[in-house]
């Protein structure tokens, strides 16, 4: 929280403050002291923000005229697009919005990943965010299975069905979830219900995600601690608001892109074909953001194992800053790191691309050197790296690189003291 | 003295901890319970098929508990096949008398055991069934030959009403 005691102005406002402090907490969002030199990959938090209202807004009033039962589901998203006002927009923006706020996630993931925000202390902020993570997962996919198209039924019955392969209880946790002997409407019902549930459970991790951020405070694209608030921070508003604003701006034409020219390029044409139980459509293949964990279920020849190796896949993330044992945060300073994590960017593409092909031949060869390289890269690369690697000189400050300032610590330092 | 009354706090203490115990198990259980199969979906036990239609090499797909069955009407090369095949050559053990009972007669769920796609028939290594989610083979008495799955296709239980008959459930 801020350094010093905020008092509001007027005497209303100190009446209302001192019964709940409202007034105190809007002014330690506005005077918050931001490192000054973030870059624009910091703006996704921001724009995540925006993703996960636009879903609310947009589920809100598709919910009322969906209708979740297995006999009309599927006409009920035919009738929001060509009867509804704007159904077709809304939908639209509804269904290309998880795309984005998946887009958005990944590059917020990455960027932690190289600038090490993930490093003491701010392993809980990341916890959360992985947490969040999955929450996304599960509500996309819940999501998807509501139109009750072909790739709706036949993605809910296969993601179910993993839970099969848990030894003794398997089968009976399967027929839990589908409330009967397949996916049908009670599944439908059920899943319906907790797609409206969980961006509500996502918004309160959000405040305690970014709760738990404002302790310590922003990483910054050289990873050192700073002093807050000090000449190397510069207060949330307006200049972090500003910047946060026009890169959602730049986000949102990007958005609007989908939206408008080429709304069914993320989905599955099969998915416009009504659920038959009696068909599985030829190739089934998850929406996009799933692949990379699609193609490490695909490469392991064994059932069980299959499913351990890819829940492992994203749990592993939660484990990272444990993992990583440099003291270094950012891969600025770190040559062989900075190397390894675009290996590891080419890697997840790679995964990504093989999940979206036939798992046989090269593919699946592809696919399982893939797989082995992305737990290598967690279990071994990182850990030996923090021993191993020579990093490179860390400035004092941010200000330090830029006025030339001494490398002489100490002078550093009490010149840092004499202007404060 | 002051031992004794600690320990009867104790004892008040575990009591109340066991008692508020199984409250909270038997308030959530219902709430856990309702998500199984209720007795409507419970009561769609069983189906009675017609096979007269059915000629030799012929498959005809029924739904059974929401899921389909595979009808299918071997011709002898299919169980000359079947047959001939030895046991350690099996992921998953099982002799094709055991899982056609008439040998002329496959009846199975159409549901590959990996992750519940529906194979395609007259598929595959194996003359059998492929399934074409993550390529699972199975031979002509649907056991599992080669892929991911890790057993063969379940057989219901079903029995001949008459000739023409089948009663799956």
């Amino acid at each position: 929280m801020s350094e010093h005691e905020y008092t509001p102005k007027s005497k209303a406002g100190k009446w209302f403050n001192d019964r709940l402090p409202l007034l105190s907490l809007a002014n330690h969002l506005t005077d918050y002291p931001t490192p000054k030199n973030l870059n624009y990959w910091w703006t996704f938090g921001g724009i995540l923000t925006f993703c996960l209202i636009t879903q609310i807004v947009t589920g809100l009033t598709l919910a009322m005229h969906y209708i979740a039962h297995a006999d009309m589901a599927f006409d009920s998203v035919e009738h929001i697009m060509r009867d509804v006002n704007y159904g077709w927009l809304i939908r639209y923006i509804h269904a290309n919005g998880a795309s984005m706020f998946f887009l958005a996630v990944y590059i917020h993931i990455f960027r932690s990943l190289f600038y090490g925000s993930y490093k003491s202390p701010r392993e809980i902020i990341w916890i959360i965010g992985i947490i969040i993570y999955l929450l996304m997962m599960a509500a996309a996919f819940m999501g998807y299975v509501l139109p009750w198209g072909q790739m709706s039924f036949w993605g809910a019955t296969v993601i179910t069905n993993l839970f099969s392969a848990i030894p003794l209880v398997g089968e009976g946790i399967v027929t839990w979830l589908w409330g009967g002997y397949s996916v049908d409407n009670p599944t439908l019902t059920r899943f319906f219900t907790l797609h409206y549930l969980i961006p509500f459970l996502i918004l309160g991790l959000v405040v305690l995600h970014i709760w738990a951020l404002h302790v310590p405070g922003n990483n910054n694209p050289i990873g050192i601690d700073i002093k807050k608030p000090s000449k190397d921070t510069v207060p949330f508003h307006p200049y972090i608001v500003i910047k946060d604003g026009f890169a959602l701006l730049m986000f949102i034409i990007v958005f609007a892109f989908f939206v408008f020219y080429t709304p069914n390029i993320l989905g599955h044409a099969d998915n416009y074909i009504e659920a038959d139980p009696l068909v599985t459509p030829a190739h089934i293949v998850p929406e996009w953001y799933l692949l990379p964990f699609y193609a490490i279920l695909r490469s392991v020849p064994d059932k069980l194992l299959g499913v351990v190796a890819m829940l492992s896949a994203i749990l592993i993330l939660a484990a990272l800053p444990w993992l990583d044992t440099s003291k270094i945060r950012s891969a600025v300073f770190r040559p062989l790191y900075k190397q390894f994590y675009w290996i590891l960017v080419a890697d997840v593409l790679i995964l990504g691309y093989v999940g979206a092909m036939p798992a046989e031949g090269l593919y699946l060869l592809i696919a399982r050197v893939a797989t082995a390289y992305y737990f290598l890269h967690f279990l071994v690369i990182l850990p030996v790296l923090g021993f191993k690697e020579k990093t490179l000189p860390v400035p004092m400050s941010i200000t330090e690189p830029v006025l030339g300032g001494s490398v002489n610590m100490a002078a550093a330092r009490s010149k840092e003291s004499s202007r404060n | 003295m002051s031992e004794k009354k600690t320990n009867r706090r104790d004892f008040l203490f575990t009591a109340t901890y066991a008692v508020g115990a199984v409250g909270v198990g038997a308030t959530v259980w219902p709430m856990i319970d309702q998500m199984n199969p209720d007795a409507s979906v419970k009561a769609l036990a069983s189906t009675e098929v017609d096979i007269s239609t059915v000629n030799p090499g012929k498959t005809i797909t029924v739904l059974w508990r929401g899921k389909p069955v595979f009808i299918r009407r071997r011709t002898s090369e299919e169980i000359a096949d079947a047959k001939s095949v030895k046991l350690e050559d099996l992921k998953h053990p099982e002799k094709d008398e055991d899982r056609a009972k008439n040998p002329e007669w496959l009846v199975m769920l159409g549901v590959c055991t990996h992750l519940g796609c529906v194979p395609l028939d007259q598929k595959g290594d194996y003359n059998g069934w492929f399934c074409p989610c993550h390529g699972s083979h199975y031979d002509t008495s649907g056991r599992i030959r080669k892929g991911p799955a890790p057993t063969n296709m379940e057989i219901p239980k079903y029995e001949f009403v008459d000739t023409n008959t089948i009663k799956i459930g």
